[in-house]
C-alpha cells in the first residue's frame, strides 16, 4: 500500500512571510537593511526582535524552532497568535480565506475568531495562558464560550473529556490551576488550547522546568494529540533531544532571523551554520 | 531508469567553523542498486561507510553529486536536493533506515513503537496493529515483551525491534547501518535469515557490515570503501 500523494506540492496549513517585529522607529541605516549589532541598530537602538521570518507549516507536521534566549522565538509565536502587533509581514492560514487572505490584516473581530477557532497556544509561563483563580474546567469553558459555546452541560462534558485526555483526574477539574503542580498546569494549558479543535497548535517551551517523568508525559501527550487530533504543531524548545524526538523539520533562529532550516536529523547531525554547530556541540 | 537507486559522484565534506577545518569523508562515489538486489559495503572504521548511507537518507547534506531514487510517489527524485516534505513522505512510506541504536520516545511500549510507524505510513489503526504484531512475531520478539518499554531490552531485542519498526511499513529500499554489530552469533543468523527473506520478497537493500561471513550469499555485490573512495 502506498499512501504518499502524488501531488507534487503540498499546501501548507500556515504560511508566514517576511514577519518582522520591531521595537522602535528605525532609522535610515537599519531600515535599509544595513548590518545590525546583534538584533539592534547601532545608531537608533531599534530592536529587531523578528527580522524577515519565513516559514511554512504543513498538515500534521511538527515544526521545531530552536535558538538561544532572545533570538525571537517567543516573539514569533506570540505574533502569530496576535499577542504582539507585527511591524511588517503576512501570514496565511488555510482555514482563513482559503489561505489567500493575510491574517495579520484581519479586523479585530476576525482575529478573535481565528484565535479562538483555528489556533491554540501554550505559553512557557502558565500564568499567561491560564486564569489561575478559575477552575480548570472553567478555563476550558472560557475558551469554549469565546467560540460560541453556551450549553453548560455540553461544555462540562467537553472539559472533562479534554482534561481526561491530558490525564487530569476528573475529581480535580473544579479546582483552580493555582493549586496544581507545574506539569499539571502545563497539561491544563494544552487541553485549553485544544478545546475548539484548532488546526494549528503553538507550543512555547512546554517541557521547560518539568522533571523528567512529567516531561515524558507531556511529550507523549504531544505526539498523541498529533495522531488523534491531526493538528499541526509549531514547537519551540531549548531541549534538542525533545526536538529530535518530535519534530519533522526544524528551523534555527539567531538574532531575530532564521539562519538554518532542514530536516531535524540533518540539522542536528550535519549542521551547516556556525551557530548551529556551536549549539549542537554544546549538547551533553 | 532501471535501478532503484543510482549514486553519481557523491562527495561529502564537513566544515567545522569553530576549528576552521575541512574534513573530507567520502569522495566521488558512484554505483547503482538494482531493484531487489543487496549491496554490501565494507571498510575500516572512519572510511565513510555510514556517511554514504546518511547522505542517501538525507541526514547529511551531500557536498557534491546526486542520489537518484526511483520512487513510487514522485518518480525519479534526487535525494540530495529534493524538497524536505518529499523526503519526509518517502521516509514514511518507502525508505527505511536501521542502525544499531534505538531511538524511541520515553514511555512508549515496543508494540506501540512499531504500530506508530505503520500508522505514519498511512495504515488504519486495526491494520497497523495487525501488521505490528506480524512483524514482531516475524522478528521473534517474545510476546511478553511487547507491552514493555524497550529501554530495558537487551541489545539483540532492541535491534530486532528496530528492524520491525523499519520493516512494518514495507519499505522498498532499506538502508542498514551495521545492524549486526554487538550481536551474538545466533541472533546474527536469525537477522541474516530475515534479511534473506526480505530480499526474496523484493526489498532492495544497502548494508554496512563488518562480518564477511555474514554477507556471503546475502549480498549480490560487495564494495570496499577505503580512504573515501570505492573499489568493487
Amino acid at each position: 500500500m502506498q499512501t504518499v500523494k502524488n501531488n507534487k506540492k503540498e499546501k501548507p496549513i500556515l504560511e508566514v512571510r517576511g514577519l518582522t517585529v520591531r521595537y522602535g522607529q528605525g532609522c535610515d541605516y537599519c531600515l535599509n537593511g544595513q548590518p545590525l549589532l546583534k538584533n539592534s541598530c547601532p545608531h537608533c537602538k531599534t530592536v529587531w526582535a523578528c527580522n524577515d521570518v519565513n516559514l511554512e507549516l504543513y498538515p500534521g507536521e511538527i515544526l521545531g524552532v530552536v535558538g538561544e534566549s532572545g533570538s525571537g522565538k517567543s516573539t514569533m509565536m506570540k505574533s502569530i497568535y496576535f499577542d504582539f502587533p507585527v511591524t511588517e509581514g503576512s501570514a496565511y492560514l488555510q482555514a482563513y480565506g482559503a489561505g489567500k487572505a493575510n491574517m495579520f490584516a484581519a479586523t479585530a473581530q476576525q482575529k478573535k475568531y481565528i484565535r479562538n477557532h483555528m489556533m491554540g497556544m501554550v505559553y512557557q509561563n502558565p500564568v499567561l495562558g491560564l486564569r489561575m483563580d478559575y477552575s480548570a474546567a472553567g478555563n476550558i469553558a472560557e475558551k469554549l464560550i469565546a467560540a460560541g459555546g453556551r450549553n453548560f452541560g455540553s461544555m462540562t462534558a467537553r472539559a472533562s473529556q479534554l482534561l481526561e485526555a491530558v490525564e487530569i483526574l476528573p475529581g480535580r477539574m473544579k479546582e483552580p490551576p493555582k493549586n496544581f503542580s507545574g506539569g499539571m498546569q502545563q497539561r491544563v494549558q494544552i487541553s485549553k488550547a485544544l478545546a475548539n479543535n484548532p488546526q494549528v497548535l503553538l507550543l512555547d517551551e512546554v517541557t521547560t522546568g518539568l522533571d523528567l517523568s512529567v516531561q515524558a508525559k507531556v511529550l507523549d501527550l504531544i505526539r498523541r494529540i498529533r495522531q488523534e487530533f491531526g493538528v499541526s504543531i509549531l514547537l519551540v524548545s531549548h531541549d534538542l533531544a525533545v526536538i529530535r524526538m518530535l519534530a519533522d523539520r526544524t528551523v534555527v533562529m539567531l538574532e531575530g532571523k532564521i539562519i538554518e532550516r532542514g530536516l531535524t536529523d540533518q540539522i542536528l547531525d550535519d549542521p551547516q551554520h556556525p551557530y548551529t554547530q556551536q549549539l549542537v556541540h554544546s549538547l551533553l | 531508469m532501471k535501478a532503484i537507486l543510482k549514486i553519481e559522484h557523491l562527495s561529502k565534506n564537513f566544515y567545522l567553523h569553530e576549528q576552521q577545518k575541512l574534513i573530507s569523508s567520502c569522495r566521488n562515489i558512484s554505483f547503482e542498486l538494482d531493484k531487489g538486489s543487496f549491496i554490501g559495503i565494507v571498510g575500516t572504521s572512519g572510511a565513510g561507510k555510514s556517511t554514504v548511507l546518511r547522505c542517501i537518507y538525507r541526514t547529511y547534506l551531500a557536498t557534491e553529486g546526486h542520489v537518484w531514487y526511483n520512487s513510487l510517489a514522485y518518480g525519479p527524485v534526487d535525494l540530495v536536493n529534493a524538497d524536505e516534505r518529499q523526503i519526509i513522505n518517502l521516509r514514511r512510506a518507502e525508505i527505511g533506515y536501521v542502525s544499531q541504536f534505538l531511538a524511541i520516545l520515553p514511555r512508549t511500549t515496543a508494540f506501540r513503537h512499531v504500530t506508530d510507524a505503520a500508522l505514519e505510513a498511512g495504515f488504519s489503526q486495526a491494520e497497523a496493529e495487525k501488521r505490528a504484531a506480524q512483524m514482531l512475531d516475524y522478528f521473534r520478539l517474545r510476546r511478553d515483551l511487547w507491552g514493555l518499554y524497550p529501554a530495558t531490552f537487551s541489545g539483540g531485542e532492541k535491534l530486532r525491534l528496530n528492524l520491525a519498526h523499519a520493516m512494518v511499513k514495507a519499505p522498498r529500499l532499506l538502508l542498514l547501518d551495521e545492524p549486526t554489530a554487538s550481536l551474538d552469533p545466533d541472533t546474527k543468523l536469525l537477522v541474516r535469515d530475515l534479511l534473506l527473506k526480505l530480499k526474496n520478497e523484493g526489498t532492495s537493500m544497502l548494508g554496512i557490515f563488518h562480518d564477511l561471513e555474514f554477507m556471503e550469499g546475502l549480498c549480490d555485490r560487495v564494495y570496499n570503501l577505503s580512504q573515501g573512495s570505492f573499489t568493487e
